[in-house]
């Protein structure tokens, strides 16, 4: 179990106020111009030793991803930070913009210097209104104590962060189509290549980066990137905000090392399982992209990515949501399926025609109006839509149910039996 | 995407901002590069619905297109692709229950009847006095604060069926029912104490729970 002292987020449920004289209390700003004086290079290298992997829920090396910024380009170079939280399950962004917003904005400034970007825009979700407002006021501060703008902490580098409001779109979250978005247009994703990195908003060269990847730079360049590195398994390491959700006695954000024991966190940190651990029925243990995992696997499951790939999911952001016996799971997964079909975009004729069949097809599986053999049509539809569209929304719609049917296939035959029954039993 | 891709039948016919409103908006034009001003489009809509009554005349998509220089069918595609924006008149409160998976998990589906019983409406229907209409939206990033719902800027949070219908009373009496979440103090942590940051906690006078 993580110790307090290597916690990075301290003030995560606000017992403190979010504004600059609090954060500096808590260490934020300390230091920040001699941070930057080591150097760009220095700065890559050090992100590259903490091993840290994007908080978003790809999880792509960081460092490596700041590398890929040009170092010699007559174009303006840019960061957009990713606070369009909307993952089902997840809410961990939202507690470091309302709560810890000047950690964000140092780590803004410290990685956009490392890729030599003079300004920066957070998307946050049009919905986070008062995080909004706490995330404006903390970069009004920075801005008034010379710690934004030009020469920014004194460091001779000027940097101008604005915040950006979006206005209702999950699919805003995945990079191009927040570039897209940005620009004003509506937020459909991009064909890659070319990547951000080349070719990004107004097609300069631009990083996107999430907000809990972003807000832990500073405490990684104060700490060391060994310090880092220091904590969970190779490839997997440093602290990590988890979201606990749903069918746990108490709900709640927490840091915890990468590669806790999944039950170790449900029942130390959430007050366990309703109804005891023996009435888990299973947990998506990474947002509700990620396939579930059945009880039996629960167990023993790592949390770290290696560990739930392992188990035929995936760490994603994190958001861990727990359902026990009394959930009709058939109907859980149709729920994600209609989100789903709700926010695709309409692009790629297999996602935006895809989730509406499945969905559909859920819907009748959930009734059990349905044939057996639909069952593997549905599935056979879900691999025709995975890997055949411009992002990996398709993927994330098919997933799912990959992992409803992997694991609960018998109950859905159950259920069209027992429909089919009725049907009989009527006539 | 939802289906909202129509305009109001009734539509003023003009739309131009406040003093006030324009000065905004122009400050958030400042944010984007010369010849980049089309990047302020969903500001300022947002400005747009915040004067006109929370939704967007098809007059004020075209001065806003106008202002920013782009095709004002640019402007359509963008007013009807986020579910922010309101493309018809709404309710003066605006009910938006999350009934995504986490929520639904934790009795998202009570709220919504507890809504529709309380209003006699139902889902994306507003009461004939316009005082409220009744949404469903998709995860408002609050998983842990479940189930919960937003009007206007506010959330509310760890809402059952009895403190749900207590804050529609609150509105329809003209008091301001208090935002966040409903049984906790502070936000996300787990509402039987702390289990991380003891000593703070301690400091504070914040509950740590027992185990620690």
């Amino acid at each position: 179990m993580l110790q307090d002292k290597d916690r990075i987020f301290t003030n995560i449920f606000g017992w403190q106020g979010y504004g600059l004289e609090d954060a500096r209390k808590r260490g934020d700003w300390d230091g920040t111009a001699a941070i930057l004086a080591r150097g760009r290079d220095a700065i890559i290298d050090e992100m590259k030793t903490s091993n840290m992997r994007g908080r978003g829920g790809a999880g792509f090396p960081t460092g490596m991803k700041w590398s890929f910024m040009p170092k010699n380009s007559d174009k303006p170079h840019y960061l957009v930070i990713n606070a369009d939280e909307g993952e089902p399950g997840t809410c961990k962004d939202r507690d470091i913009l309302r709560h810890e917003p000047h950690k964000l904005l140092e780590g803004a400034l410290i990685a956009a210097f490392a890729m030599g970007a003079h300004a920066a825009y957070i998307y946050v979700r049009g919905e986070f209104a008062r995080e909004i407002k706490h995330l404006q006021a903390a970069v009004d501060q920075a801005y008034e104590a010379g710690l934004l703008g030009k020469n920014a902490c004194g460091s001779g580098f000027d940097f101008d962060l604005y915040v950006h409001a979006g206005a209702g779109a999950y699919i805003v979250g995945e990079e191009t189509a927040m570039i897209e978005s940005l620009e004003g247009k509506k937020g459909q994703p991009r064909n890659k290549p070319p990547f951000p990195a080349m070719a990004g908003l107004y097609s300069c060269p631009t990083t996107v980066n999430n907000v809990e990847t972003l807000a832990s730079v500073p405490t990684i360049m104060r700490r060391g990137g060994a310090w880092f590195a220091g904590f969970g398994r190779p490839k997997n390491n440093g602290t990590k905000l988890f979201c606990i959700s749903g069918h746990v006695n108490n709900p709640c954000n927490v840091e915890e090392e990468m590669g806790i024991p999944l039950r170790e966190l449900i029942d130390k940190h959430a007050g366990g399982v309703r109804g005891g651990w023996d009435n888990l029925m299973c947990v998506i243990p990474g947002g509700s992209s990620t396939p579930l995992i059945p009880a039996n696997e629960c167990a023993d499951a790592l949390m770290d990515f290696d560990g739930l790939r392992d188990l035929k999911s995936a760490l994603g952001t994190a958001g861990v949501i727990v359902m026990d016996k009394s959930t009709d799971i058939i109907k859980a997964i149709t729920r994600l399926s209609k989100f789903y079909m709700h926010e695709s975009c309409g692009q790629c004729t297999p996602c935006r025609e895809g989730t509406g069949w499945m969905w559909r097809l859920m819907e009748r599986l959930n009734a059990g109006n349905a044939r057996f053999e639909e069952i593997d049509m549905l599935i056979d539809v879900s691999k025709q839509i995975e890997g055949h569209t411009i992002c990996a929304h398709g993927d994330a719609s098919a997933w799912p149910i990959q992992g409803l049917v992997r694991n609960y296939r018998p109950l859905i035959e159950d259920r069209i039996r027992a429909y089919a029954g009725i049907l009989q039993a009527a006539e | 995407m939802s289906g909202k891709s129509f305009f109001a039948a009734e539509q003023p016919t003009s739309f131009v901002f406040t003093d006030e409103n324009l000065r905004r908006a122009q400050a958030h034009i400042a944010k984007y590069p010369a010849g980049k001003q089309a990047s302020a489009i969903l500001p300022l809509f947002h400005i747009v619905q915040e004067q006109h009554d929370n939704w967007i005349p098809r007059a004020a998509m075209n001065y806003v297109a106008d202002m920013l220089e782009m095709p004002r069918i640019k402007a359509y595609e963008v007013a009807t692709f986020y579910s922010m924006f309101n493309m018809a008149p709404v309710g003066r409160h605006t009910i938006e229950v999350c009934t995504t998976t986490p929520c639904w998990l934790r009795g998202s589906a009570d709220l919504v009847d507890a809504c529709q019983r309380r209003l006699g409406i139902t889902l994306n229907e507003t009461t004939a006095d316009r005082h409220f209409t009744l949404r469903e939206v998709e995860c408002l990033g609050a998983c842990v604060n479940a189930p919960m719902i937003q009007i206007g800027e506010h959330y509310y949070e760890d809402l059952t069926r009895e403190s749900m219908v207590g804050i529609i009373d609150d509105l329809v009496a003209g008091r301001e029912p208090k935002p966040g979440s409903q049984t906790r103090k502070y936000g996300s942590m787990n509402d039987s104490g702390t289990t991380t940051l003891i000593d703070e906690a301690r400091q504070l006078g914040v509950a740590v729970q027992e185990t620690v």
